[in-house]
């Protein structure tokens, strides 16, 4: 495929001025975050990405054999660093495609008389680089991914509070959209703490939902549903007038559900069915 | 063959029921259980599944039936001490026993039945049945 070995040696043979042209640029490109990378790490970083570059391209040049798979894993860490720090797609594709600079002005200055080879050599060094650089931007969105699947899994965990308001009284207080996972895990965090704390009374506060639409509407309907099978009853509180639109629009029926517009008022459906009733004082303090 | 017993419990039968719901098992409870409320003119039934873990549609159907047939018979049946898992399942399944009532242990549902009786709501639909 590529003259390889004759264009390698020359690389190699000029590896030392390459990094330096190519660290030059990555530091001169406007976009570059100086708060974020410092340049000590960045000039260690292509020092050792050159070096496994240039070993694979000894070994061969086709960047999908098992050889070039020291520099995959290196640019797998590079873009899993840069996505940590917050640093865009962009910059981070720009530390590969950065090196076609310095690596073109090689050849450029090899083969100028030969314009057959330029044409050849630059058009195969390209497309490496290219491969490289559509590697690296792949990389950083996966990382980038798990980021956010990470993120989804905390916030499954965070926000999913059952709390003991009386005697037999669940509250629980749902901040956020309902989708299916999530409704799974309401609903299993609701029944075991009916189980634990022989609740009778559960009042699902929707005031941190902040949309309900069919599906949501199906979700709030298992889980009263699940409770009642489990021998509580449920009050839905928290309904905000437009909430209240919303599902009278939609056609939901919530008939066979208490419902709310305050948790204050559910408490007190909640205290009365229980029996039990709270007066003020006679005096105020 | 395993059999679920029914225990009569002054004017109440106590089903508990702590095998394998086979349909063969469930049938049989369903001919013993009409039985033993005409026998003994039962007032109502408690049905106690805390020892089920694993349910499938014939059995959620069959909890339903045998709490229709029962009202028939002017017994009240409340079904018992579900499992979270179950009761997840039976939501799933689109089985929410709408006419079943239902009480979170043996003790509860005790009282919701002499609450019942007191106010004589024979045949009375706990909840809607649509």
């Amino acid at each position: 495929m590529l003259q390889t070995s004759e264009l390698t040696a020359e690389i190699r043979s000029q590896q030392d001025f390459i990094l330096k042209d190519w660290v030059n640029y990555q530091l001169s490109a406007l976009t570059l975050r100086r708060d974020l990378l410092k340049e000590q790490d960045l000039r260690d970083q292509s020092k050792r990405f050159l070096e496994v570059f240039l070993d694979a391209l000894e070994t061969n040049s086709d960047p999908s054999s098992p050889s070039w798979k020291p520099v995959k894993e290196m640019l797998q860490e590079v873009s899993r660093s840069r996505a940590q720090l917050g640093i865009c797609t962009k910059d981070t594709a720009t530390f590969v495609f950065s090196l076609k600079q310095p690596l073109f002005t090689l050849i450029q200055k090899r083969s100028q008389k030969d314009l057959k080879q330029l044409a050849s050599d630059l058009w195969e060094i390209n497309i490496l680089v290219d491969e490289l650089g559509l590697y690296i931007a792949e990389a950083y969105q996966r990382s980038r991914e798990e980021v956010i699947l990470r993120q989804q899994q905390d916030m499954l965990e965070l926000s999913t509070p059952v709390v003991q308001l009386w005697e037999s009284i669940l509250a629980l207080p749902l901040i956020g959209t309902l989708d299916s996972a999530r409704t799974q895990v309401v609903m299993e965090t609701l029944l075991q703490r009916i189980v634990e704390t022989s609740a009778k009374i559960a009042v699902i506060d929707i005031t941190g939902v902040p949309t309900v639409d069919t599906l949501v509407a199906q979700h709030l309907m298992k889980t009263v549903s699940a409770a009642r099978l489990m021998g509580a009853d449920c009050i839905i509180s928290g309904i905000r007038p437009q909430i209240a639109q919303t599902i009278v629009h939609l056609g939901v029926n919530l008939n066979d559900i208490i419902t709310k517009a305050t948790l204050a008022d559910a408490f007190q459906i909640a205290l009365h069915q229980l029996g039990a009733t709270v007066t003020k004082a006679s005096a105020p303090l | 063959m395993e059999r679920i017993p029914i225990l009569k419990m002054g004017s109440y039968l106590l089903v508990t029921i702590q095998v394998d719901m086979h349909d063969r098992v469930t049938m049989t409870l369903q001919d013993e259980l009409t039985d033993q409320i005409v026998r003994h003119k039962a007032h109502g039934v408690l049905l106690d599944i805390s020892g089920v873990d694993m349910v499938d549609s014939f059995i959620g159907r069959m909890i339903g039936n045998i709490a229709a047939m029962s009202r028939v018979l002017d017994a009240e049946t409340v079904v018992v001490g579900m499992r979270p898992a179950v009761a997840i399942t039976l939501v799933e399944l689109g089985m929410a026993l709408p006419g079943v009532r239902t009480a979170l242990n043996v003790d509860a549902g005790m009282t919701l039945l002499k609450a019942c009786k007191k106010t004589g709501m024979n045949g009375y639909f706990a909840r809607r049945s649509d």
